[in-house]
């Protein structure tokens, strides 16, 4: 729209006028199509986007029992008998507080120095392009390489090693570590967008005062971009819930948290499970448990989950932009 | 060219009482230089009086800038005291501005940024003086008002808290709690002409503040550090009337306890707080002198065209 006013006057014959200049009547048949095609996907990809919720919801709420997610799952070819899905719930939360754990002070601290330091600069763009290469690389190739690294000896603290002396390289540690290299790239990301944006005279206050860098990023950039830091931390537990090859690879899917034995807290850490999209996948009609409701009444709660995530997401960067405003 | 009558000039007299109180005392700083005077000393007269007590700070000898091969200040020569506002007027690019950064070392986080030349802080090139240390004793205050996201007392609060201090000390005497340092921030808010408005909250976050409020902080911040020359890059410039000269009544009254140097477009705010005024053009010190002396008796060709308007 024109925001010159209607009666920019060519004097007092002009008449006011009512309708904006550009109306679409002016506009050559092509705009006009893609106009409308515009129109068209944007409404499409809402009803798309609704009907995948109403639907999920409709299928899960009718399958979803309290006692499904109370219930751990059992092994049966019967779906009356499998049991619920309270394990992959579990699991779902202890990977993705594994893959937090290791990513957030990782991917801040990347972001940080590629923002602040990234000397030498060819060094810094090496960073860079390492973490976009873990940002394109599919999961199920990440999971195949965990499989392979953590299967070494070395590394068998992390995991079961069996009576023959075979490394397992499966377990919460293992499946935790790599979706750490999942959600890494969305930290870095929106620290470092959030750092860029934090102008220079703000850091050049600080040192003003007689502060150094160190005291500089961990006093006021760190607090300013903090709203960031969250939304990335938030994005990068959506990817981690959402996975599902690196579950099937490395966590081993098992029905149950099998623990590995010794301290209790270790044994289940280093021991397998699933999780809530791996269970979908196995008890789907494409999979092996063949407890299709179940699979549904599972992906309502993952959706449920995921969307709430983005629900934060919404917020938190809502807040951000508002902090932001003076800076 | 007829001659020049320059515009009406508002001058600002020393408030009537203002509560300056002495900036903490900075070790073996300056001996020599006497304490700070109390109170304003609030003289009759139409024209603004000298402070009681002029001491010399800083004297920039000879001092040459340049970013790369290309020189921005050129051979500038001019000293800083105490008791006085020196105001560095003159065009954009005129490097103004660099040379105010390079008096607390700022312009070396510029890659490629060099200084020929001497400066001195109480006697002492500030090279050999610790760079932090510098930059708490020649503190900064920029155009844009920036306070950091956390509260109006950890703002002022971050100024105070050390630096340096070993990690074995550290634990001996723990973080400076907020009683420690409550009389300081209040002391620093208070010189900055803020205290009145934000005593019934000083936790209440900066970025809440109006824009006037937020550089008055950005000045207690500055004060915090106890400085002995604060250093001014066009505060004013992104504030309203009504701060600006809230923020200027401030800095008049803040000569007689620290050294006050400020960069400013704006003549009329050149003539209403300086003591002394530097008109610099395209990297050279064009003219020094008392305000009086460059806005009414301008030596200079240049000085004349800037000051009517000529250009700039």
């Amino acid at each position: 729209m024109r925001s010159q006013p209607a009666t920019a006057g060519t004097g007092p014959a002009a008449k006011p006028r009512s309708k904006p200049r550009d109306s679409i009547s002016s506009w050559p048949w092509t705009d006009r199509i893609a106009y409308g095609l515009c129109w068209a996907a944007g409404i499409a990809l809402c009803a798309i986007a609704a009907w995948i919720v109403l639907y999920m919801a409709i299928k899960g709420v009718s399958y979803l029992k309290p006692s499904l997610l109370v219930q751990s799952p059992v092994g049966s070819p019967n779906q009356s008998g499998s049991g619920g899905f309270l394990d992959p719930i579990e699991g779902t939360f202890l990977v993705t507080a594994i893959g937090i754990v290791v990513a957030a002070p990782l991917g801040v601290a990347v972001a940080v120095w590629l923002s602040e330091y990234a000397r030498p600069a060819g060094l810094a763009r090496a960073v860079e392009s390492g973490v976009e290469t873990i940002a394109g690389t599919p999961s199920v190739v990440l999971a195949i390489f965990g499989l392979l690294v953590f299967s070494k000896s070395f590394l068998a603290f992390l995991s079961q090693t069996s009576a023959g002396g075979a490394v397992f390289g499966r377990s919460f540690l293992t499946a935790g570590l790599i979706m750490s290299l999942l959600a890494i790239p969305l930290i870095v990301g929106s620290t470092r967008e959030a750092l860029a944006q934090v102008p220079a005279h703000v850091r050049e206050a600080s040192y003003a005062l007689g502060k150094t860098k160190a005291t500089t990023i961990r006093r006021v950039l760190l607090p300013s971009v903090r709203p960031s830091i969250a939304s990335g931390i938030t994005l990068g537990m959506g990817r981690i819930i959402g996975d599902t090859a690196i579950i099937v690879i490395l966590l081993g899917a098992s029905l149950r948290l099998e623990g590995a034995g010794g301290a209790p807290i270790l044994s289940i850490l280093r021991g397998t499970g699933s999780t809530l999209t791996s269970y979908v996948k196995e008890n789907s009609p494409a999979g092996e448990g063949n407890a299709p409701q179940k699979a549904y009444a599972a992906a309502f709660v993952l959706l449920v989950i995921v969307i709430a995530l983005n629900a934060v997401v919404v917020r938190l960067s809502g807040g951000q932009s508002h902090a932001d405003g003076t800076l | 060219m007829t001659p020049l009558t320059p515009p009406p000039a508002r001058r600002i007299e020393p408030g009537g009482a203002p509560t300056l109180i002495d900036p903490p005392p900075r070790g073996a700083a300056s001996p020599t230089t006497g304490a700070p005077a109390i109170g304003g000393a609030a003289r009759n007269g139409s024209r603004r009086a000298p402070a009681a007590q002029v001491t010399e700070r800083m004297r920039i000898e000879a001092v040459s800038l340049a970013y790369g091969n290309k020189w921005v200040v050129r051979d500038v020569s001019l000293p800083v005291r105490q008791g006085e506002v020196l105001a560095l007027i003159g065009a954009s690019g005129s490097g103004k501005t660099t040379l105010l950064r390079s008096l607390n070392r700022l312009t070396e986080i510029t890659a490629g940024a060099s200084r020929t030349g001497r400066v001195t802080l109480d006697g002492e090139e500030i090279e050999r003086i610790e760079v932090n240390e510098l930059r708490r004793r020649i503190s900064m205050v920029f155009q844009q008002p920036n306070p950091f996201p956390m509260s109006i007392f950890e703002n002022v609060a971050y100024a105070l808290r050390e630096e340096h201090t070993a990690r074995r000390d550290r634990k001996r005497r723990g973080r400076r709690g907020r009683r420690e340092l409550e009389p300081a921030v209040i002391d620093a808010v208070r010189r900055a002409g803020l205290y009145d408005e934000v005593a019934d909250d000083l936790d209440r976050p900066a970025l809440r503040l109006s824009g006037g409020q937020q550089q008055r902080l950005c000045i207690a911040r500055a004060l915090a550090a106890g400085p002995e020359v604060l250093l001014l890059d066009e505060p004013c410039s992104a504030l309203d009337p009504i701060s600006t000269a809230t923020i200027e009544q401030q800095i008049v009254g803040l000569r007689e306890s620290v050294a006050i140097v400020i960069v400013t477009h704006n003549l009329q705010q050149a003539m209403r707080v300086a003591d002394h005024v530097a008109f610099m053009h395209l990297g050279e010190l064009v003219e020094y002198g008392t305000s009086e002396q460059v806005f009414e008796r301008p030596s200079q060709q240049r000085t004349r065209e800037y000051i009517s308007g000529a250009f700039g």
